[in-house]
């Protein structure tokens, strides 16, 4: 691969990157802040969220950052009104789509949904909530999966599959109906191919997967999860 | 975990095409419609065997299946009753004559009744807004249908299957 540079603008600063960075890692490493919510370092990009969309000048559409290279001259756009409004109703739509009442969650205070919430204002949903109730899997003696927090960002999947390498969880079924499965749709404890290392408790930005019996200050860290940092620096 | 290893005829026709797929897993799809073509319906058992055989973990074989509307998970009873709930049919009346039929034979829509006589299904518009609603009873075509009209024909369907046996 060529060790080309590419220049390119964000928010108007001149920023060099290499050609295979994408548009987030330019941008962070140059300690510009892109919102990102389904993104984590170290997996694959899901661009699920669209949370991280940004401007491209010359692109009449919004471009997720965390799944779009570089390119030479770029010029970026972080932060705009426009770009705020549709940050702000993505919020809002996934806040309504499940039940997410932060005072009774497990969560509550270490929830990255919450903490962009805040600091977007996001303090009502504009679209009446889908109260729709899933039974919570408590059936594993470790861990809890609670449909109703899961904003279905994926992170627990792809922790699974790409680094504990059993992929046990999944999605089912699509649209509003999408879930995460643990193996054929079993019960947790059921479940054949889990490992039990509880990587997916430690990614998940909600409270939708959790320890038993811990409080997630202790199970969930601000700075990267271990397990991830070593395998970056692989 | 192992899959019971019984020779079931379909399944070893499921095994042939996955032989002649050569077991890659790109051919999932292709699989699981043979599967279905074979079975009538994919049971945790076949996702479980398909799985073991493409070396697919089988969340995700779970997840194909179920990405698809076209794919059945369950054993379908032996007669279909078809919903088109698409805008026309469902401003017509649609849902009102579904009501009814889950109300008088104790049974909702996707699933089929415990005696495994009838399954009803929704769907999406069946290209026939101008004779809407419409309501497909096994292979007929019910247009313009009515509530008395369709649970009538259940009915007959039910009995039909009863003097049969």
């Amino acid at each position: 691969m060529s060790e080309r540079i590419v220049k390119l603008i964000i928010d108007g600063k001149e920023v060099f990157a290499k050609p295979t960075d994408t548009i987030l890692k330019a941008a962070t490493d140059n300690g510009i802040y892109i919102p990102t919510l389904c993104y984590l370092e170290g997996l694959t990009p899901h661009g699920g969220c669209r949370l991280c969309v940004v401007e491209v000048k010359g692109n009449p559409k919004l471009m997720t950052s965390c799944t779009t290279p570089v390119s030479n001259n770029m010029e970026i756009t972080t932060n705009s009104p426009k770009l705020v409004k549709y940050r702000k109703q993505i919020i809002e739509l996934l806040l309504s789509e499940r039940i997410h009442t932060c005072s009774v969650c497990v969560a509550n205070g270490n929830c990255e949904l919450q903490e962009l919430a805040s600091k977007f204002g996001v303090d009502h949903t504009s679209v009446s909530r889908n109260w729709e109730r899933f039974e919570l899997d408590m059936s594993h003696e470790r861990f809890v999966l609670d449909h109703n927090r899961c904003i279905l960002c994926t992170r627990c999947i792809r922790v699974c599959d790409e680094i504990e390498g059993v992929h046990t969880l999944d999605i089912k079924k699509r649209g509003k109906d999408s879930m995460i499965i643990v193996d054929l749709d079993e019960p947790w404890a059921a479940s054949y191919s889990c490992t039990e290392c509880g990587k997916c408790s430690a990614v998940c930005p909600v409270g939708a997967i959790y320890i038993k019996g811990k409080h997630l200050s202790e199970t969930k860290k601000k700075e990267l999860p271990e397990f991830i940092v070593r395998r970056r620096s692989r | 975990m192992t899959t019971s290893t019984s020779l079931d005829k379909r399944l070893i026709l499921v095994d042939k095409a996955i032989t002649t797929y050569g077991n890659r897993k790109d051919a999932l799809l292709e699989i699981l419609h043979i599967a279905h073509n074979v079975y009538g319906y994919l049971d945790k058992k076949i996702l479980l065997h398909i799985s073991e055989k493409l070396n697919i973990p089988p969340s995700q074989v779970y997840g194909v299946a179920t990405f698809y509307n076209y794919f059945k998970l369950k054993k379908p009873g032996s007669h279909a009753i078809t919903f088109c709930l698409g805008t026309a049919c469902y401003v017509k009346g649609a849902e009102e004559i579904l009501s009814a039929l889950e109300k008088e034979f104790n049974i909702r829509r996707g699933e089929t009744s415990a005696d495994g006589k009838i399954s009803v299904f929704a769907t999406r518009c069946v290209g026939a807004c101008a004779m809407a609603p419409n309501v497909i009873v096994d292979d007929e075509m019910i247009g313009k249908a009515t509530k008395e009209q369709v649970l009538e024909k259940v009915r007959k369907l039910l009995e039909g299957e009863r003097s049969e046996t």
